[in-house]
């Protein structure tokens, strides 16, 4: 493997997973709820995943165990926030803290462990193409997973009915509620989609990235993952474009460090979020961007008339 | 749209309404109320706010359920469980206040509001059609956010007539609109009625009623007072139907004499503070010592932004764009500018103008502890409050404006509507104030309550001082005003003497046709 395809590669192991949790943190605004606890969500299916890989030996069962426990701890997070009406950033910073903290006592057995890899899907023919066949079409499967959701996710929102309705719970939910539509289960159902792609991430990091547990694996991707949904102004191919982005500087960090270039990391690693208060200046000061695109009942809770 | 055989069915009406009662706890909001609809009319129900009106249509509409009695379609007793149901046999309804979403195209917004089987196809074509065929523009891709009320009113029914009803119910259909616009509509109820469809027409315009409707049913207090046809009554009968006794005719005498310039904008120009807020440009104005001035204009071109402007609510850099009584005051703070004797009353009575969960003595303090009028001072001592002055002020102003509440210093939330609006105005002409902003006067405010505010308005502006009043309402405005200007988008026309002025002339006004084409692009 050359030095480029190695960096390419690099580049897309360390973006997948923050795509993987970004997108399912944008339908889950645009229904019009703010859900923080990424991190937490991430850090519960990365320990899920690997605990059950390892009893279990398959990867794939490690999978699908850290999707389940997405979804359940996002459905704590929907309880709460949409049945009880707490306040959305306190109970997602809870859940963020809840999700480190459980992760790490569920993970002490586990630390140090050799981890059990996700196999990589070669795709026949095509990945034998030169230059780009072993980069494009030999990934781990959950690359392309990540990518089928974001079209998914694109083509949803945009063009069927279910993506309509979303868009206007989030959009204005006295309205959505006025006429006839279900506002607080499609939130559900928002928050449940979103806490799965939060533990395929959290599966991502300790499957493939770096198959083994760690305490804190999540490192503060969660928070990107965040940032990047803001950074994309809920368009889901810019985010995927800011995914990669983020992705790469991340890994220029990594490589600018082990080269000993004179930026200071601290600099690069800050470069992901310098890039996401730009973008909310920009945003906040195109008007018609933030009409658009913004969903305007984002973080409030709703309470139907009696 | 609809069979014209159904018209010669056995039961002559579409729709009846025998015996119809609803109660709330105690309260008889609808008291065997009786209503027939024929087939191709337009049927207005009038009365004043609380009557009764929201609550009956609400029933036939669905939306709530009748205590007793019977709604009859088409000569079938039905029960209509909910919205839907109503829409199921052919019952539309335009709502006065429109849940649209801001940032769907028109034809998302009218796809979300429709039934399964009417979605299908290409719904924007149909729009399309349907829109051009009724008289109704409006473009099936545009963002709400971008249509003016007229357009998105468009909306509304444009999704009524996709479901081709029977019966379609306007809720005050021409509060938003200007004249012309309203000439429109009652184009598209013609063509519609034309075609066998029934209208019922809730409204308190009574010129528009005899204009447009061929019965009215008159209720108040819950109950049908009279059923008549409106060609043959006239505005001042109609009036006295729902108010119950004649209405306090307002005196007025004109040709009086006007003294020197208390209010003046010179050049005023603000940007808007909000994403969805009008610019205000190059307003110039001046109202002299004992005339009324009243700006019209369609809701939403720049009322709110130029009342904030002369309150103080946003100040502005210019300190001579805003002079009162001579001094200029830009940038001072509202209360500076209540100091010079001037007084403000916001449109928005509930939280603008007062406060829900305080008292009323409380509402008074906050709008007038900062201003002696005629040497009284609120304040006792260092930090203290004089509540016995304030228990008079609030006595005095009960008094002089009929401010109804449960007890003598009640929350102003507890307050009924009209009643509040009596004593947020009361509260400012209580002070006599030389000069007088006020932004909407007698919104939802009922006939009895806004006549007496309006005769206020005009006494106060004889004893020799300058009022400003924003309205939307030309009925109001041609009571009130010695002269008049029109906003429109932020630009105010010419001030004109209000007896040169025909209402045809205020709609061009309001459509635009004195802007500054250089602005337009400017901004």
């Amino acid at each position: 493997m050359t030095a480029y395809e190695t960096i390419i590669l690099t580049v897309i192991t360390a973006s997948t997973p923050l795509l993987l949790a970004a997108i399912g943190e944008l339908v889950v605004e645009r229904a019009g709820v703010l859900n923080l606890g990424i991190e937490g969500m991430m850090a519960m299916g990365a320990v899920s995943g690997f605990a059950m890989a390892q009893v279990t030996g398959s990867a794939w069962l490690g999978v699908l165990f850290a999707m389940l426990a997405g979804v359940a701890i996002s459905m704590l997070f929907a309880f709460l926030t949409q049945s009880l009406v707490t306040n959305q950033v306190a109970t997602g910073l809870s859940i963020t803290l809840l999700g480190l903290g459980l992760s790490g006592l569920i993970g002490g057995g586990f630390v140090g462990m050799p981890g059990i890899k996700l196999d990589y899907v070669a795709i026949p023919v095509l990945s034998e193409l030169p230059l780009v066949g072993k980069l494009i079409f030999g990934q781990d499967p959950l690359v392309y997973i990540s990518i089928l959701l974001t079209v998914g996710v694109a083509y949803t929102l945009k063009k069927t009915r279910i993506g309509l309705i979303i868009r206007a719970v989030g959009q204005n939910h006295h309205s959505a509620h006025a006429l006839g539509y279900p506002v607080i289960k499609v939130r559900y159902a928002c928050i449940a989609f979103g806490g799965l792609t939060s533990g395929l991430a959290g599966a991502y990091l300790s499957l493939v990235y770096t198959p083994q547990w760690i305490e804190n694996m999540t490192a503060g991707r969660g928070w990107i993952a965040l940032a990047l949904v803001v950074f994309s102004t809920w368009l889901p191919a810019r985010l995927a474009a800011g995914a990669y982005l983020f992705g790469g500087v991340w890994i220029l960090g990594l490589y600018a460090q082990g080269m000993g270039v004179g930026i200071p990391s601290q600099f690069l690693s800050s470069l992901p979020y310098l890039a996401t208060i730009i973008a909310l200046i920009v945003i906040s000061t195109n008007r018609r961007l933030s009409v658009i695109n913004t969903p305007a009942s984002l973080g409030q809770g709703f309470v139907p008339d009696r | 749209m609809s069979n014209p055989q159904h018209a010669s069915e056995p039961g002559k009406y579409l729709l009846e309404v025998r015996s119809l009662s609803k109660l709330f706890g105690d309260f008889c909001a609808n008291d065997q109320i009786n209503l027939a609809i024929e087939a191709g009319k337009i049927h207005a129900l009038l009365g004043e706010n609380g009557a009764g009106k929201s609550t009956l249509v609400k029933m036939i509409y669905g939306a709530l359920q009748p205590t007793s009695g019977d709604i009859i379609w088409q000569a079938n007793t039905i029960k209509v469980d909910n919205p839907a149901a109503a829409r199921e046999l052919g019952i539309g309804m335009v709502f006065q206040h429109f849940s649209l979403f801001e940032a769907l195209t028109v034809t998302e917004n009218i796809s979300l509001a429709l039934p399964p089987q009417l979605r299908g196809g290409d719904l924007s074509q149909r729009i399309a059609e349907l829109s051009s065929n009724y008289g109704l523009p409006l473009n099936p891709d545009a963002l709400v956010a971008d249509l003016s009320v007229g357009e998105r009113q468009r909306i509304e029914i444009v999704r009524c007539l996709l479901q081709e009803p029977r019966l379609l119910i306007m809720d005050e259909p021409t509060a938003v609109l200007t004249p012309q616009e309203a000439d429109a509509l009652f184009g598209t109820l013609n063509r519609l009625t034309s075609e066998g469809c029934a209208v019922l027409y809730i409204s308190h315009r009574l010129e528009e009623v005899k204009q447009l409707c061929h019965d009215a049913t008159i209720l108040r207090h819950g109950e049908v007072v009279a059923r008549v046809d409106p060609q043959a009554e006239t505005a001042a009968t109609l009036a006295q139907h729902m108010v119950g006794s004649s209405v306090h005719e307002i005196k007025r005498q004109d040709g009086h004499d006007t003294g020197n310039n208390l209010l003046q904008l010179i050049n005023l120009n603000q940007p808007a503070d909000t994403p969805f807020g009008v610019d205000l440009l190059d307003v110039n104005l001046q109202v002299r010592s004992g005339e009324i001035v009243a700006i019209a204009g369609v809701a939403g071109n720049g009322q709110g932004e130029l009342f904030s402007a002369i309150s103080g609510e946003t100040t502005n850099a210019d300190f001579d764009a805003v002079i009162i009584d001579d001094v200029a005051c830009g940038q001072l703070s509202i209360n500076g500018r209540r100091q010079l004797s001037a007084a403000f009353v916001p449109e928005e009575r509930n939280g603008h103008g007062a406060v829900a969960d305080c008292p009323l003595t409380d509402n008074i303090l906050l709008s007038r502890h900062a201003v002696r009028d005629q040497g009284e001072a609120l304040h006792k001592g260092w930090l203290g409050i004089d509540h016995q002055h304030l228990d008079n002020i609030n006595t005095r102003i009960a008094k002089a404006y009929d401010v109804r509440s449960a007890t003598m210093d009640a929350e102003a939330g507890s307050l009924s509507g009209g009643n509040l609006q009596k004593f947020v105005v009361g509260r400012e002409l209580d002070r006599q104030p030389r000069v007088l902003v006020i932004n909407q006067p007698t919104w939802g405010v009922d006939a009895g309550a806004a006549a007496l505010i309006r005769q206020a308005l005009i006494d106060l502006s004889r004893q020799g001082s300058a009022i400003l009043v924003i309205s939307q309402d030309l009925d109001e405005i041609f009571e009130l005003a010695d002269r008049v200007a029109v906003i429109s988008r932020g630009q105010l026309s010419e001030v004109y003497a209000a007896q040169d002025l025909s209402r045809e002339q205020i709609g061009l006004l309001m459509s635009g046709a004195h802007e500054k084409p250089a602005h337009a692009t400017s901004s």
